[in-house]
């Protein structure tokens, strides 16, 4: 039998290469077929997972709550200490210096990242904004949101904390961050579908203790590291379960 | 500050200082913490502790109304308990005391914690609320008040 493993689209380019080293490393260890599955779109990997074509990902806390509730998925671990947070930033010599300074009519810039304009729009509250009273300009990448703020096309920007900190100094140089999130609890989770689980011959616990031992050998290590991870932290159901109610605090 | 008697919905009673100074909501911050099904702390994080002024084991076990502001009308957490023991999320603008006397504002977010079919205990997830709506509160709650007690 052949699976499929996918990652949610918003990981970084930088990682593609990554994942593709990791799922050797996966077949390598479980003996298994496992087809590495990218997308570029969150709306064409939601349609693969509701036809029941994924078997393995890396999701984020948004699609977890999905897959776990929904589809029977098993959380397996998270990247250590690694959390999702969320940075506005503006134009570095915009008079904005916090939230409060912007006003009803704005111009937001967003990436297509469904986390990171949610928490993006809760750090907006304090100033009574809302989808309702912002225009939205989603675009590619967080390079063009950057673009977008140094353009002044956008009043203010939204950024995965992770890509912003990656940017360039020179694109940093030229945008300025007025609020970060710092909400820790927030994180991507690797999780196993019951069609793995059942037919893959491993059993739950082994797959676990598999992925949360992968730093102790060196080939295991050097391919954290071509994914930015220092190593997996398990992720048993219920701290899962409870992401998910967090995650539930903060959708409308 | 003052010194006030808080009567609680479980009929016990507790004194507490009570002071007009407000301590901003700390930026980008969610504050969150986990009741059993009775409201009793079983979780909380840092942004909680910090904020509530207390320490981590002054909080836990203890009912979630330790952070009762007296200017908070009983209305508002019969809502509360209300929506969430029916299943449903609640979400509202509450002012909540700290343990030095001082006050914040949030905006919580509550909802059940279901596991199995069965409600197991309440999440609560706090923000930064806008200033607007605060002063809306502050008006409206003073009127609930006012009815409560009279």
């Amino acid at each position: 039998m052949k699976f499929t493993m996918t990652v949610s689209p918003d990981f970084s380019p930088d990682y593609i290469a990554g994942w593709y080293i990791f799922n050797t490393w996966l077949q390598n260890q479980t003996k298994q077929a496992i087809h590495l599955e990218l997308y570029n779109s969150f709306d064409k990997q939601r349609e693969d997972i509701k036809a029941d074509k994924i078997d393995l990902i890396y999701a984020n806390p948004y699609d977890a709550s999905m897959l776990i509730r929904d589809k029977g998925f098993v959380a397996i671990a998270s990247p250590y200490r690694k959390t999702d947070e969320a940075v506005i930033c503006v134009n570095s010599e915009s008079e904005y210096t916090c939230v409060e300074d912007l006003k009803s009519g704005c111009t937001i810039a967003t990436a297509d990242d469904p986390e990171v304009s949610t928490i993006g729009m809760i750090m907006l509250e304090p100033a009574d904004l809302s989808k309702e009273n912002v225009t939205i300009e989603e675009l590619k990448n967080y390079v063009m949101v950057a673009k977008s703020l140094i353009g002044n096309k956008a009043d203010a920007g939204f950024f995965l904390k992770e890509a912003f900190d990656d940017m360039s100094k020179f694109i940093k140089s030229q945008i300025k961050p007025i609020v970060t999130s710092q909400i820790s609890v927030i994180r991507h989770t690797f999780l196993i579908g019951p069609d793995f689980v059942n037919n893959s011959g491993i059993c739950e616990e082994d797959f676990r203790q598999l992925i949360n031992s992968m730093h102790e050998s060196e080939k295991g290590a050097s391919t954290l590291k071509s994914l930015g991870f220092e190593r997996w932290e398990n992720q048993d159901h219920e701290e899962a379960e409870f992401m998910i109610d967090l995650m539930d605090t903060l959708v409308s | 500050m003052s010194t006030i008697e808080l009567k609680h919905h479980d009929q016990s009673t507790s004194s507490r200082e009570v002071s007009d100074e407000e301590v901003p909501y700390p930026e980008g911050k969610l504050i969150v913490s986990r009741t059993d099904t009775r409201g009793k702390i079983t979780h909380c994080n840092q942004s909680f502790v910090d904020m509530s002024g207390f320490e981590e084991n002054e909080l836990i076990g203890q009912p979630h109304y330790i952070l009762r502001h007296p200017d908070m009308p009983a209305a508002a957490f019969k809502d509360l308990w209300d929506t969430i023991k029916a299943g449903n999320k609640w979400k509202g603008y509450v002012k909540n005391l700290r343990k030095d006397g001082k006050f914040y504002w949030v905006y919580a977010v509550v909802v059940p914690n279901v596991r199995n079919g069965k409600v197991v205990g309440y999440a609560s997830v706090r923000r930064k609320p806008s200033r607007t709506k605060i002063n809306e509160c502050i008006a409206l709650y003073k009127t609930m008040l006012a009815e409560e007690q009279s």
